[in-house]
């Protein structure tokens, strides 16, 4: 009920998320490139600004100046409204997420205050169910621009969205049962201290199953390389938002590097200690950033480098087959992540006992 | 008062998008609006303080159930549902079809009106019931659905396999072996 009391420390978060997710899917894309051209031996953006920091911003002015098509028998309603589902529900997700524990900010604050929009208790599942609507986006993009092309980049996400759901859920549940919460500051503050005084408490240590299995079914719930099936430019143009220009196609790319952000996010809260510790294993480090309530820059700092592992992997391993990525995702993934639903499950329970 | 204005507001939401899903000649806005009213609903849910409640409801009927409507409109690519000659005289448009409908539906008002004359609770939230009977912790939720009502679950859990190996068992191809 904290959410009544100060109404405007909670609209002053809102505001610095919503900008730090902008700058960050911003920041993504420079990264991006930039990334892209270290790994192919280039120098990738370098024109605009030093080393092409600005390209960003050179990219945005370019798409809002672009001319805004839309296609003779596309719906009218729809081909509007499916790119706003998907930046909402991108930015919605992330409410849920806390990011750092009490802190006063250096003392620019009274109070200390909880870092994170909402402190729902059922976090876990908010976030699970606002990305799952994500999907409507890709879906009516796909149906309402009346092409073959489209259609079948929306059938795609569709299939896609639906089968790796399943495996990234069951992921979900088991570390859901270690912590014995479905609040994600709980989650977090669970995997706080260090095992023998030298691992940390992380549940990556416990879950490496789950863990692989998350970032696997991640990376297909955002639509990424190798599981980028919806946009496959080799076979369907550019999938979904193959008609759409200018501000409503921005928002396609815009909605996949938040969701990104927010993937990355919920998997440093669940497997990665959150704001706890700042290596997999105990640094001496890790008393004073408890000490001095830094956690939200380790957290910033186990996002940045998700991310970055989320950029490497797009351009390192190559496209699945289409018919592959079913085939795994349901006789591989899927019944993985029960086997590890049901050892978890069992371990719980005999340790308790 | 903000939260009987946002209740009011949701309720309105709910009952004019379920309205206009069976006003609606194409099945693709029908599926939407669908979706809308789960999603009034849902925070209707959240008022009760049964958040748990709210989110299931998104994930499993708006997050999967709905996809999958949508993907069979998108795969029929039914623009409207009246274009075909053959459907109007469908077996299911007959009118004596839409008599028994009409039948069941007043039925159901019926039902409805009756049950709420039963709750003798209607002033106290779902969520603080006296008798323990909270669904507003997951954790209660959980040991309820395993104690008083094991049964029922566990028969829906069996409905819903034999459902699913029906289903599969139904889109195999003939002669094919995979």
């Amino acid at each position: 009920m904290e959410m009544y009391l100060r109404p405007a420390v909670i609209g002053v978060m809102i505001f610095v998320v919503f900008n730090a997710l902008i700058i960050a899917s911003a920041i993504l894309v420079l990264a991006e490139r930039k990334i892209m051209g270290f790994m192919q031996q280039r120098y990738g953006p370098y024109l605009v600004g030093p080393h092409g920091v600005l390209q960003p911003i050179a990219d945005i002015l370019k798409l809002l100046f672009k001319e805004e098509l839309r296609p003779k028998g596309a719906d009218k309603w729809l081909f509007t409204l499916a790119p706003v589902l998907s930046i909402v529900t991108a930015f919605v997700a992330f409410a849920a997420v806390p990011f750092g524990p009490e802190t006063t900010l250096f003392g620019l604050l009274d109070e200390p205050i909880k870092l994170g929009i909402a402190d729902v208790n059922v976090a876990v599942l908010v976030v699970f169910a606002v990305t799952s609507m994500g999907v409507y986006g890709i879906v009516l993009a796909g149906w309402a621009s009346n092409s073959k092309y489209s259609l079948f980049g929306g059938l795609r996400a569709a299939a896609q969205m639906i089968s790796y759901e399943l495996a990234y859920a069951t992921s979900l549940a088991a570390v859901i049962m270690l912590a014995g919460s479905l609040s994600l500051r709980e989650v977090v503050d669970s995997q706080a201290g260090t095992w023998f005084g030298f691992f940390s408490q992380w549940y990556i240590w416990l879950q490496p199953l789950g863990f692989v299995i998350y970032v696997i079914a991640g990376v297909a719930e955002t639509n990424r390389a190798p599981f980028d099936f919806p946009e496959a430019e080799q076979e369907l143009v550019a999938g979904y938002n193959t008609e759409y220009s200018s501000v409503r196609f921005a928002l396609f790319p815009q909605s996949e590097y938040i969701n990104m952000v927010t993937m990355s996010a919920v998997a440093t809260d669940l497997y990665l200690g959150g704001w706890h510790g700042l290596l997999p294993i105990y640094t001496p480090l890790d008393p004073l950033i408890e000490q001095y309530r830094l956690g939200w820059l380790v957290f910033i700092a186990k996002v940045a480098g998700f991310l970055f592992f989320y950029i490497w992997m797009r351009w390192t391993v190559p496209r699945y087959r289409y018919d592959q990525l079913m085939q795994f995702g349901w006789k591989w993934l899927f019944p993985a992540s029960v086997l590890n639903l049901i050892v978890t499950a069992a371990l719980v329970l005999y340790l308790n006992a | 008062m903000p939260e009987t204005f946002i209740f009011y507001a949701f309720s309105a939401m709910a009952i004019i998008a379920s309205t206009l899903v069976i006003g609606q000649r194409n099945p693709m806005y029908s599926v939407l609006l669908l979706i809308a009213s789960f999603g009034a609903l849902s925070a209707l849910y959240i008022q009760l303080n049964a958040p748990f409640v709210a989110v299931a409801q998104i994930i499993i009927y708006a997050g999967a159930i709905m996809v999958l409507f949508l993907f069979v409109v998108m795969l029929l690519n039914a623009p409207r549902e009246d274009a075909a000659e053959w459907d109007r005289s469908h077996p299911l448009q007959h009118p004596n079809i839409g008599r028994f409908g009409a039948l069941l539906a007043a039925l159901l008002v019926v039902q409805l009106a009756w049950a709420l004359t039963k709750v003798s609770e209607l002033e106290t939230p779902v969520g603080a019931r006296a008798d323990g009977a909270s669904v507003g912790s997951v954790l209660e939720m959980g040991r309820i659905l395993f104690t008083r009502h094991t049964f029922a679950f566990e028969a829906t859990s069996v409905l819903i396999l034999v459902a699913m190996v029906g289903a599969v068992v139904l889109a195999r191809r003939e002669g094919s072996n995979q």
